[in-house]
Order: structure tokens, then sequence, then C-alpha cells
């Protein structure tokens, strides 16, 4: 059967056109035509272009020295407020990928530098690479510059921006800890998928402190200007951070707490 | 009981069968993140010299994780059949290498070997293999099952067809399936991945699947991938539940991660016969699995993560599943880094689940933070399919836009068709032809079928009843 080409259709498939009409109910890559056994050229490259946006957005090195530009024009809104680079104990992108464990302590320089800073507040705001730079290059300062006078007007006083390379999730725990936070507010670079490769999400997590599990966290995921925009992200946020605040909790239970309110408000 | 051997004037030396299997493993980061992988090349080759001295049956002598503390050691030591094993029990892990190779070894042989050999074994002498021996072998077992077709004859290849959609929307799952079904996929199973575990969401994804099902008279199956108490509750309500699913692993701590324990699935497995919807046959249930799981639960009890995955497959036997599959790319290179990791880990987890009975598919897959490629998943799927994997997961495009992660496409079946000549199972095959979506097994999806979907016109009208 190999090599024979008797049953190859007369001419490649350019277009599905039966399922033309489907293709509006779904963002997955339906329809597409098939030459032979394959992927038309077209459809073939486009796969590739979206891998590779993908695969620069987890090995791009941030731009730190930008993000802090940008934060600094941000802070024509919001003025005063510092920010601190640090680095995780993962040396590299290769080591960081390998050990998330490393990914989540602060590196000893970077622990002592925070030690030695006077920063308490209620809120400490921390950006992560994670794994997208592009999420944090293009969502993070139009989001800290909406966030940070949202949550002043609110009464929370804030402690410095903390910018994290090769970070994950639970690194704000350690920072929020050294820092004396109430709450830790965690900006990140989301995995990429080939339609997103720009998502950041954010975690709240209430008295942060190493060993807190995820299951302590609230997250807002998608942030991107094609999901949840960064107004309505600062927005949700900020109440999240409101509730954080007034319960003492974050994660599961405050999600319990706020529906057993929605009942009681409710009924 | 320490086990050890000399090289080049060397001594090395291992204090327990699970440091042993550990440090003969194939590198791979998980194992390197776990702290138990070999720490050299040559520390390595030490054990899997070690290794392949030891006993089959030390394997029997000693479990690697302790017997009152893990219900799944009970099971693995419970259930092993000593008359089955008998043929193989003087030979040590080396030597069984050799006779599974032999080709004095026939099928039969091994099917019957099966219930004597446990997960340790099987992972024990996979250590020892090279890739062409993790084919070699693995090509040379069957394992047959149904529902209402029949899966896993030789030579033949099946796929999932997993039209899985961001939200969960009835019309968009449609699409994607339909899409599948014109490339000629969707003979294992028809099985959706819910973005929630809400129980109104899995019973109208459940009755969706079926009800197209019905419309295009197609032999195959379905299945909603929730969890087993989310499809207990829906079958007590009478949802149209084909296959159970659920995600297992190596432990009873894993498992518990996920939410089940034996006595659970015992009970999914009940629920799913009860309703006796399979037209020929009776297998009932769908696992994935994959390395990793465990120790990312914390639940490996320092032992490596190809041999808890064999463990998960002493699970998924218990209950003579339709299709198991592991999700081998899924994880995230923490546990897997690299395309060369994955390939490997892949045919391996195929290569035990073959030897211990089960009707092994694999979900060739991978992350866009993991070292792989399309590549990569080209050269996977086509040694699977030479080991003669039963099944695989398809999606449109090889891009699955609810989990984010990519697998293999509609077309990748349509090339193995054709290059490998793996036609479906037998009674789908038979039902692509009449309803005119190929005209041969190997050629699914014609050009005349895409452009004119006469054949799902009861499934496109349907849809229409959705929309309107």
């Amino acid at each position: 059967m190999t090599g024979d080409n008797s049953d190859l259709p007369p001419a490649p498939i350019r277009a599905g056109d039966g399922l033309a009409g489907l293709k509006r109910f779904t963002p997955a890559r339906i329809g597409l035509g098939r030459p032979g056994a394959a992927l038309p050229t077209g459809d073939a490259l486009k796969f590739g272009r979206d891998h590779a946006r993908a695969r620069d957005a987890v090995h791009v090195p941030l731009d730190f020295d930008a993000l802090e530009a940008e934060l600094a024009k941000a802070e024509l809104d919001a003025p005063g407020l510092a920010s601190i680079r640090v680095h995780s104990a993962a040396r590299d992108r290769t080591e960081y990928l390998r050990r998330p464990d490393l990914g989540r302590r602060l590196s000893p320089d970077s622990r002592a530098q925070l030690q030695s800073t006077d920063a308490s507040a209620d809120i400490v705001l921390v950006a992560a690479d994670g794994l997208s730079s592009r999420a944090v290059a293009d969502n993070g300062p139009p989001l800290v510059a909406r966030l940070v006078p949202l949550l002043r007007e609110r009464g929370h006083s804030l402690g410095p921006i903390v910018l994290v390379a090769q970070g994950r999730v639970a690194i704000g725990d350690e920072i929020g800890e050294v820092l004396g936070a109430r709450l830790v507010v965690m900006l990140i670079g989301e995995r990429p998928g080939l339609s997103a490769a720009d998502s950041l999400g954010a975690y709240l997590t209430f008295a942060p402190h190493v060993g807190c599990s995820d299951s302590m966290r609230n997250c807002i995921s998608n942030i991107r200007a094609a999901g949840l925009s960064v107004a309505d992200a600062a927005t949700e946020i900020g109440a999240l951070a409101d509730a954080a605040l007034a319960h003492q909790l974050t994660g599961v239970t405050l999600n319990r707490a706020l529906t057993a309110a929605r009942q009681i408000g409710g009924s | 009981m320490p086990y050890g051997t000399i090289l080049d004037g060397t001594r090395w030396s291992f204090p327990d069968l699970k440091t042993l299997l550990a440090k003969a493993s194939p590198a791979r980061s998980g194992d390197e993140l776990a702290g138990i992988a070999a720490e050299s090349a040559i520390e390595r080759v030490a054990a899997q010299l070690a290794l392949a001295d030891l006993p089959l049956k030390t394997c029997l002598d000693e479990v690697v994780i302790p017997y009152e503390a893990d219900e799944v050691t009970r099971l693995i030591v419970d259930s092993h059949d000593a008359a089955a094993f008998a043929p193989i029990a003087h030979l040590t892990i080396g030597e069984f290498r050799e006779f599974l190779l032999d080709p004095a070894t026939s099928a039969v042989d091994l099917s019957g070997l099966a219930p004597g050999l446990t997960p340790e074994m099987a992972a024990a002498v996979s250590k020892l293999c090279r890739v062409q021996d993790l084919i070699a072998v693995a090509a040379k077992t069957h394992v047959t099952t149904r529902f209402r077709n029949t899966i896993g004859l030789p030579s033949r290849l099946s796929t999932r067809l997993q039209p899985n959609h961001p939200t969960d929307e009835s019309r968009g799952i449609a699409a994607s399936l339909l899409d599948g079904i014109l490339h000629g996929a969707g003979d294992a199973v028809v099985g959706v991945n819910p973005a929630t575990d809400r129980l109104e969401d899995y019973i109208r994804i459940v009755t969706l699947l079926d009800d197209i099902r019905l419309k295009l008279d197609a032999p195959t199956q379905s299945c909603c991938l929730g969890h087993v108490t989310t499809a207990i509750e829906a079958i007590n309500r009478g949802a149209p539940v084909d296959l159970v699913f659920q995600s297992i692993a190596g432990s009873e701590k894993a498992n518990r991660g996920f939410g089940v324990d034996l006595k659970l699935l015992d009970e999914a497995c009940q629920a799913g016969l009860s309703l006796q919807r399979g037209s020929i046959g009776d297998n009932v249930m769908y696992f994935e699995t994959g390395q990793g799981s465990a120790l990312s639960a914390d639940a490996h009890f320092g032992v490596d993560q190809q041999t808890m995955e064999a463990r998960a497959y002493a699970v998924a036997r218990h209950y003579r599943p339709l299709i198991v599959n592991t999700v081998v790319g899924f994880i995230g290179p923490e546990y897997l880094f690299n395309g060369k990791e994955i390939i490997r880990a892949g045919l391996e987890d195929h290569f035990c689940g073959k030897l211990l009975g089960l009707p092994m598919g694999c979900d060739v897959c991978y992350t866009n933070h993991a070292e792989a490629d399309q590549d990569d998943m080209d050269v996977l799927l086509t040694v699977l399919s030479a080991a003669g994997v039963t099944f695989v997961i398809v999606v449109p495009g090889a891009d699955d836009v609810m989990l984010n992660y990519q697998s293999l496409a509609y077309h990748d079946v349509a090339y193995v068709r054709r290059t490998l000549n793996r036609p479906a199972a037998p009674e789908f095959e038979a039902w692509l032809q009449r309803v005119g979506l190929a005209r041969t097994g190997l050629d699914p999806a014609l050009s005349a079928a895409v452009r004119d979907t006469a054949a799902v016109a009861p499934a496109l009208r349907y849809l229409e009843g959705l929309l309107a």
C-alpha cells in the first residue's frame, strides 16, 4: 500500500467547505484542508508561527530595564512607588524549567536584600517573568498603573513592587513573608498556549509565608488584550484584595465565605 | 537487601530494589528533580548490570512501597498469578529481556504471562531495553477489548477523537467532533475533557455525544472525562454514560490526590457495567496515566517515575478497561525535559502496559515549555505505530484549545494509515466505507467527503436543531 497513490484525491484539498459554517462555534483548528495526509502549507506554517510565539514567550528573557522604565511612567499616576529587582534560586532558564522548587525560592543574595528593606505594608505587588516574559512586558505596566491608585483609594498601604527574574508563583510567599506583607499580589506570565502567548495571571495570597499551598490562593487568569482586559482585571483584583483583607484569608476558604455571603444576601 | 556490582574496579552498592531501579533508569528530569537518579553515566550502567543479574522473583520478594502502607502494593501482591509466572520464575531480569525478544516467544505466550507479571518486573526489564527492544516486544503483544467495536486487533490503529472546547459549548464540541469524523477519527472513543466538573455539564456533554453517535449510527463509544464521582451521579440520574473515566497513579496516596481509591473505582466500574450499553463487549472503563504524576503529588516514596507509572497499570488492569493511555508529554519539562525523554517514556509506557495486559494507547503530546516540537511527535507516533500502539489521541490541527497543549492532528492518523498500513477497528472501518467517508480503510476522508458533508448530514441537521 505504501507509495500506492491510486486512492489519493485527484487534487489537493484546499478548504473544508462543508465545515466552514461551523468555524464560528469554536477557536479549534477545524475545517483544514488535507493534501494527501498532511496539512496544507499555509496551515502548517501558521501552526509553526504560533508555536514560535509561545517558545519565544518562554525563552526570550524579560527586559527588566524596559519594565522598570514602563513602571516609572506608570508612576505618573501613582507617585512614590519604588521597585526592587530580585532573582530566584534558579540561575538560568534551563534550571528554572528543570527545577520548579528553585523558582519558588529567592536566591540568598535577594533574600538578604529584601531583609534589609524596610517596607511593611498591607499589600506587596510582585511581578515575575514566569513562563511568558511577553505577558509581563505587555500587560504588567498597564495593570499596575490601574491597580495602584485603585488599591490606594480603598485605603490599603502598598510596599515596593518586587520584580522577580526566573520566578514561580510561590516565590511571592517568601517575598511577602520577608517584607511582612499582609497580602501578596503576584502578577506572573502564564504557560503560553498556541492561541495565546501573552496571558498574565494574578495570584492573591493572604498572610504569605514559605509553604503556602495553592489552595490558599485566589487566581485571576487570562489577563491580556484579547482576554480579560487590564481594566476588568484591576477591578477584580481590587475586589478580591478588599475581601481578603476583610476576611483575613484567601483561597478556597475565601471562595466559600464569599459564596455563603452571596447566598445570604440573595435570600 | 543491598545489591551491587564491580565495574572498572569500583564497587557500586545499592541499598534496596527501589534505589537500584531508580539508578538504572535511563536519564530523565523527573528522577533528577526527585533526587533519585544516577549521579553519573557509569553509576547508571553499574545499576543496570546489577539489575540484569537480579532474579525476576526479587520483585515478588521485595516490594518498593510497603504492603501495609499502600493498597496498590496490596493489589499487586494479592492478585499475582503464581501459575502464570511459573514458566519464567527461574529467569534473571537480563534473561527475561532475551526471553521477550526471542522469536519463539509468541503473542499467545505473552498474553498468558501477563497475570504473572508485576509492574516492577515490567519496569525493571524496560530499563534494560533500547528503543528497538521496546518496539519489538510490544509489537508481539495483542490485547483486544470490546464495547461497540473491537479495539486492539493486530496491525490496526484506533483513535480517540478529542473535541474539546474552552467552555464546553455544545456547538463548539459538535463542530470539532464532526471535523474529526470527516477525517475518519473516533473509533476508540469520542472523549471530551470538560472545563468544569459540574454534574449538569457532564450530563449535557455525554447526552450530546450520544445523540450525535446515534444520528451518525457510528459503531463507537463516547466519554466525558469528568471525575468518577460525577460519572456515578450521572449514571444514577439516567445519563447515557458509555465509558467511565478516571486519572489514576501508582500509589494509594497519589490516587487520593486524584480523589479516588480502589473501593471508589470498584463502585464506578459497577455503575458503568450496570447500564449494559456495550453492544459486543463490556469493557467499560477508560483510564489515563502519566509518568511524574506520583512525584507531583509527593506520593512516589522514593520510587522512580517510570516504575510508579507501571504500578498505575496494575490498578488499571483490575477493571478490564476498554482503553488506557499515558498522557506522556503533558506534565511538563521538570518530569520529561525534551523530545528524547518524551519519546522514550511513551515507548516505555506502551511496552509496560502491553506486557501487563492492557489495551495501551498514548496521548502523543507536549507543552510549549518542553524542549519538543511537532517533529518529535511525528517520531513518537511513527515508532508507537511500529510498536502496535492500540490508539492515539487526535484533536483539530494538533492544538487542544481547552487544555492548551499540543497533541496529534486528525491529519496525523491519515498519515499513519497510509504510510504504515494501519486501518481503524474493523466495525468502524466498515462504517466509514458504508457512509462514504472512505473508499478504503486506509484512506478516510476523501476530498469529496470533505467538500460534501452528506455522510454527516444527519448530525449537521441535529446541530441545526441545537442552534435553533
